[in-house]
């Protein structure tokens, strides 16, 4: 019987800062036994469970491709127990790793389609991996147009600051990065709220056009009727939830809205099935 | 099934030989109730009581346990990496005299921790050891309606053996192997006499007789989920009067939702199991402040939500409750789960009403 509780041992390879204000920093974990890296095989929107023996454990979104080969990241904003003891930590230090765990992007529904990605704030971890993992030559040719709408409240609050650039280059992605504001006069990409960059930017909602939204939930509350107001149904608006995990099997008991739990049967949930539930997150 | 025949004075006899093969859980007295406990030598469960204030199932699921362990020093070939405990001891156990609603607590409880992507290893390996010799029951308490929730007095679908009360002897089901092993182990073999089968029968009819609170439970399935969520009719009576004091939960043999703590001890870390209750704010909190079920109602409504409305949806066998009514009598203030059932399998969304039942 493999028991669920165990993580999977690593060490820290690299820490970096991705913000000004320093709250978050991406740490890159190498696997003590090379084997545990085919037992973790994940897809794009999938989390684990960061333990840190003698502290306790926390639920974070995958922030490496499953295209990125041999190390994990996880981008983590410091902000309780775990957080902030992890943040003080150094390159070298072991702890673990559980997972992967709950559901990913719908990627085999996606397929031959449209995907436009909303993100705001430091929610955009699990939104790096799928855009490297779309961006990948074996897949690229599996998605038509993509479209990136990124926002932070200033260029120091953007993460991946030089991942953005380099896709801001690109011709096959419609990248369009954003900033509540800045006092930087060649700042060169929009200034503006989120929702109103996509009303700008975004394609119209078809039936061939998905939109993966992951933010604060007061940006999350005014993108959704632009969106409504562009065309997409609620099928095609596919969302990922955050709630207090422990267990991150569907067994503790804490993380559910209604009779499905965020960690198992999400954190991928389209706004039709969310529509469905109680609002209890 | 094979039904045999134990005096009152080989009963004794027996328990005493089951201590070299198993560790022996028993009703006993502490203060003005009775608990479940581990039964020294010599010591002999009691029969003669109601019920347990709360459930036995911490003998399958403790309400503090370490699941996992490690090592805080650096040389140590463990450090800071977690494994099982070195010293799990699944021993042979029973549990003697445990009630048939308790007993069938279990295979729901256990549709929680065996599921087909994950199995708790620590659940499974204690139910498996694990061997129920129920008593049915002849004087259920005025909160019992274990008839209406899936379960009886004489119910021995989830019993290894099942004895029933004739006077100065013990009628003995042997249901499964478990209990043929325990019943051998004990020395019980003795044939009944002609007619213990129709003996039985006649008790259990009437045992059921006497329990005549219930619950109705036959319309929560085609109840909406959203609209039984919104029937505020129903919630915020009972939230108000609720202190969020979590005793139902403890007392509950189908309440299984548990928190996960790190502790170290001297060079050693534990990462600890316990018990934990929907009914407390933390339960949900999350880091940044942000509370899903921020309001006492909000807690309350996910307790009842949770055992006749997503458990009935998510596995349609029935409410998560086997009617022991430890919850009703407990409870301080008086909230009582038939009532608020009654209320949701009968709540009109379209006047907003219930067809309210007395409790």
């Amino acid at each position: 019987m493999e028991n669920p509780y165990i993580p999977y041992p690593v060490r820290i390879d690299e820490i970096k800062t991705e913000t000004e204000d320093k709250s978050l920093k991406t740490f890159k974990f190498v696997f003590l036994n090379p084997e545990d890296e085919e037992k973790f095989a994940y897809r794009a929107g999938q989390f684990a469970e960061l333990s840190i023996p003698g502290l306790g454990e926390i639920p974070i979104g995958i922030a490496s491709s499953p295209t990125e080969k041999g190390f994990v990241k996880f981008t983590v904003f410091k902000t309780g127990k775990v957080t902030s003891y992890l943040h003080s930590m150094k390159e070298g230090d072991i702890m673990g790793i559980r997972g992967p765990l709950g559901n990913w992007y719908p990627w085999d529904m996606l397929e031959g389609k449209n995907v436009v990605i909303i993100g705001g704030g430091f929610a955009f971890t699990t939104l790096r991996s799928s855009i490297i993992y779309m961006l990948d030559p074996e897949n690229r040719k599996k998605f038509k147009d993509i479209h990136v709408i990124y926002g932070a409240r200033s260029p120091g609050m953007l993460l991946y600051k030089d991942e953005l650039e380099a896709w801001a280059g690109l011709d096959d992605l419609n990248m369009h990065i954003t900033v509540d504001g800045t006092d930087d006069p060649d700042w060169p990409h929009h200034t503006g709220f989120v929702p109103t960059i996509t009303e700008q930017e975004a394609p119209s909602g078809t039936e061939d056009t998905y939109a993966i939204v992951c933010g604060p939930p007061i940006m999350i509350k005014f993108t959704q009727p632009v969106l409504d107001k562009l065309g997409y149904t609620e099928d095609r608006i596919i969302m990922s939830l955050e709630n207090r995990m422990k267990c991150g099997i569907g067994m503790c008991g804490r993380c559910n809205i209604g009779k499905e739990f965020v960690c198992k049967d999400g954190p991928v949930f389209t706004l039709k099935q969310l529509n469905q539930t109680p609002k209890e997150y | 099934m094979k039904v045999i025949k134990i005096d009152k004075n080989e009963w004794a006899d027996g328990v005493e030989k089951l201590h070299d093969n198993y560790r022996l859980i028993g009703a006993v007295r502490e203060k003005s109730y009775h608990i479940f406990a581990t039964l020294k030598p010599g010591q002999k469960p009691e029969m003669e009581y109601v019920n347990s204030r709360i459930s036995p199932k911490y003998v399958i699921y403790p309400q503090s346990e370490i699941i996992l362990e490690c090592s805080m020093d650096e040389n140590d070939e463990d450090y800071k990496v977690y494994h099982e405990p070195g010293d799990k001891n699944y021993e042979e156990k029973a549990v003697l005299g445990v009630r048939p609603c308790d007993a069938d607590s279990l295979p729901l409880v256990r549709r929680n921790f065996d599921t087909d992507e994950y199995k708790d290893p620590y659940w499974l390996q204690a139910f498996e050891t694990t061997t129920l010799v129920g008593l049915a029951c002849d004087a259920p308490c005025p909160s019992c309606f274990c008839t209406s929730a899936g379960s009886g007095p004489y119910n021995d679908q989830n019993l290894d053996i099942m004895l029933v009360d004739n006077g100065d002897h013990y009628l003995a089901e042997i249901l499964t192997d478990k209990g043929e092993k325990l019943a051998g182990a004990a020395g019980w073999d003795k044939d009944t006499e002609q007619g213990a089968e129709d003996s039985i029968e006649k008790r259990k009819t009437g045992a059921e007789s006497k329990i005549t609170s219930k619950v109705n439970t036959d319309n929560l399935a085609n109840q909406s989920l959203l609209d039984l969520y919104d029937a505020t009719i129903i919630w915020e009576k009972a939230a108000f009067a609720c202190i969020n004091c979590g005793t139902c939960t403890y007392a509950c043999p189908t309440c299984w939702c548990f928190d996960v703590q790190d502790e170290v001890h001297g060079r050693q870390s534990y990462r600890i199991r316990n018990w934990d209750s929907c009914m407390y704010p933390l339960f949900t909190h999350h880091a940044s402040g942000h509370n899903p079920r921020g309001t006492k109602l909000d807690r309350l409504r996910q307790r009842f939500m949770h055992k006749l409305k997503y458990y009935v949806d998510k596995y349609e066998d029935g409410i998560q409750c086997t009617g022991c009514g430890r919850c009703v009598s407990l409870c301080p203030v008086n909230i009582d789960i038939r009532r608020i059932c009654n209320m949701m399998n009968s709540y009109d969304p379209e006047s907003c009403t219930c067809e309210v039942t007395a409790s």
